[in-house]
């Protein structure tokens, strides 16, 4: 049973639809008591969470805790291990899938794609969310064999949380990355520049509202030379190649 | 073992003070050394800017990118079926491997499940991709310290896994074979008979690499005490696969954390090593691939028969949730961060590749090093460009 409770904050319209339709399965006492100890540990820093059982748990926190959770999972719940550090953008692109052939769209039952942004709020994932961003990372306890994804809500307006690189070391990197690719400001870094873009770069490719320009400006193949499948009645091959650049 | 690895870090050590204090009193001028991004020792384009102070290294700071094509992003309009072409290219020497953990993600999303065969199937072609993969590892890094011979053999014996790999796929490279639900074909006839002949010669290669390469005095000389990785340190970068078992820790996500393949099955062994240092990095990963040989071998042994392919639908359709799966890939931990909103296309797809964490130590263990061993390290570690740029 995936249970997730309503945590101590009012999770706006935008909570997970996904955690209803997760099949029944037995309770998870390991993953349960992770949880109660770190709500034991760290007090109403933990917004909400969410147990698959037997496979995996996510624990949301406020982001004025972030580091300091990180700091109680690796040192008092010996976390040591750090696995990664990412974000993900919750906002639906506004692109639509625009980069794709109408047989695609179709498929999708999708509308035409428009380039407005939406606003808020966003439909999010395990756990719940309220922003647009969301910072998540992952730990793993090496010696009694759990990990946990720990998240925290980061908005639009000022997109920035508190380092981890005085709490895990690795991080280091992975925040660079992040930094880049989604524009979010580690507070306390001691070196935040770019990982991997050149330095005239300009703005953050993960990010939704980032168009990818190779897609919009050559469409993708399968879009003009698809042939008919042999033996097949389908829908495919209307060959023209409607690109969807507003 | 132990005790000649703690006198000869002592050594170093020693002899690094030493050094250092001969440049403090001869105030020896700062130096940077530019290596990359075509260096040889980099297996692509990494650069790494190191200052130097007279032999030793004073700060190493890898610069990365070049090799950098946003799968992340790309993942974003892709069909899930069309990923799978993509990843095979991210660490290329175990392409296979790559493959296995996104697909098991989406099937766990959409609660599918690969029948027995396909599993094991999957687990022995896992294995083979650890064998390509380590194979050249422990040719390339003798290359590395000067000793040329030992990579034509490790060229040469590799064939044999791509041979098998070929025949049962199609590639040798870039396989594309998984399939949510199970896998494209199944093995053809004859394969099992020809994989347990080439997997002796595998073991056989194995004692010759540890014969040749290992047990000279000069590779000792050169990789013991080098380059040490206390565990805790290990740990924070999360260093995984062969590099954090050769710090210590006991750690494999084939035995701690299995996923949908068939490691609980057959009879194997986790390999770690105290010492941490570049010795035994390469001891560990060639005890690895003897197990994987041993792996394949039972594998092959218990095949299960029965379908290949469990039952999906023809359009695949991911329901909405968060998955994170990860395996034990040859250079390390490899997950994937899988985000779906219930379509075609994945919404978010996070990809934790072993040689990304793996590399980011490389800052901290350069400092102090002499430049010859910046080479020996970096061998050591062992890490494909394509896995950390992606």
């Amino acid at each position: 049973m995936s249970s997730s409770e309503p945590g101590v904050d009012e999770v706006s319209g935008a909570s997970g639809p996904v955690t209803e339709d997760a099949p029944d399965r037995e309770p998870d006492p390991l993953r349960e008591e992770l949880v109660d100890r770190l709500t034991a540990l760290v007090g109403d820093a933990v917004v909400d969470h969410h147990i698959v059982s037997g496979r995996d748990l996510w624990i949301r926190v406020r982001r004025e805790a972030w580091a300091d959770v990180a700091h109680t999972v690796r040192l008092t719940m010996g976390a040591r291990y750090f696995g990664f550090l990412s974000a993900i953008d919750w906002m639906p692109s506004p692109f639509g899938r625009s980069l794709d052939s109408a047989v695609d769209r179709s498929l999708a039952q999708e509308p035409a794609p428009t380039t407005s942004v939406t606003p808020g709020p966003y439909e999010t994932g395990f756990a719940g969310g309220d922003t647009r961003f969301q910072v998540f990372a992952r730990f793993a306890n090496v010696a009694d064999h759990w990990g946990l994804t720990l998240k925290a809500d980061v908005g639009d307006v000022d997109p920035s949380i508190g380092t981890l690189t005085k709490v895990y070391a690795g991080a280091d990197w992975h925040e660079r990355e992040t930094h880049e690719m989604f524009g979010i400001d580690f507070v306390g870094h001691p070196g935040l520049r770019r990982l991997y873009l050149p330095g005239d770069f300009e703005g953050t490719p993960l990010r939704k509202d980032f168009p990818l320009l190779a897609r919009m400006v050559k469409p993708w193949p399968g879009i003009v030379d698809v042939e008919p499948m042999p033996g097949g009645d389908d829908e495919t091959g209307d060959g023209d190649a409607s690109e969807a650049t507003a | 073992m132990t005790m000649i690895g703690d006198r000869q870090k002592l050594q170093y050590i020693a002899a690094a003070a030493a050094d250092a204090r001969v440049n403090v009193e001869l105030e020896t001028e700062g130096m940077t050394l530019n290596i990359g991004p075509q260096h040889p020792a980099t297996h692509g384009t990494l650069r790494i800017v190191a200052r130097l102070d007279g032999e030793q290294v004073v700060s190493a700071d890898p610069v990365m990118g070049y090799m950098h094509r946003g799968y992340e992003k790309l993942t974003e309009v892709r069909s899930y079926p069309q990923v799978t072409t993509l990843i095979n290219r991210i660490d290329w020497l175990g392409s296979f491997a790559n493959e296995v953990p996104f697909i098991l993600a989406a099937e766990q999303l959409m609660e599918v499940e690969a029948p027995e065969r396909a599993r094991w199937i999957r687990t022995i072609l896992f294995e083979l991709s650890r064998i390509a993969n380590i194979t050249l590892f422990l040719g390339d890094m003798a290359v590395q310290l000067g000793a040329f011979t030992a990579v034509f053999y490790a060229f040469r014996d590799r064939e044999y896994v791509l041979n098998l790999i070929e025949s049962v796929t199609g590639g040798r490279f870039h396989p594309y074979f998984d399939r949510i639900g199970g896998l494209k074909d199944d093995l053809p006839k004859g394969w099992i008979d020809e994989t347990r002949s080439a997997m002796v010669k595998m073991r056989a290669f194995c004692d010759e690499m540890e014969e040749l390469v290992m047990n000279s005095e000069i590779f000792e000389a050169r990789t013991r005490g080098v380059g040490v990785i206390p565990p805790d340190v290990a740990l924070q970068y999360g260093l995984s696969g062969a590099n954090a078992r050769s710090s210590g820790i006991d750690w494999d996500i084939r035995r701690d954390h299995n996923v949908g393949l068939a490691y609980d099955e057959v009879d194997w062994k986790v390999w770690t090593h105290p010492d941490g240092d570049s010795f035994a990095r390469f001891w560990v990963r060639l005890q690895e691939t003897r197990e994987a040989t041993k792996i394949v071998d039972q594998l092959c042994a218990g095949l299960p028969k029965g379908p290949i392919m469990a039952k999906v639908p023809r359009i695949i359709k991911v329901p909405a949730g968060e998955a994170y799966v990860a395996t034990e890939n040859p250079l390390g931990e490899m997950g994937y961060y899988l985000v779906s909103k219930g379509d075609l296309y994945p919404f978010r797809v996070k990809i934790r590749t072993a040689s990304f964490n793996n590399v980011s130590i490389v800052p901290w263990l350069l400092r102090g090093v002499y430049v010859p061993d910046i080479i020996t390290i970096l061998a050591s570690l062992y890490f494909i460009l394509g896995d950390i740029d992606r």
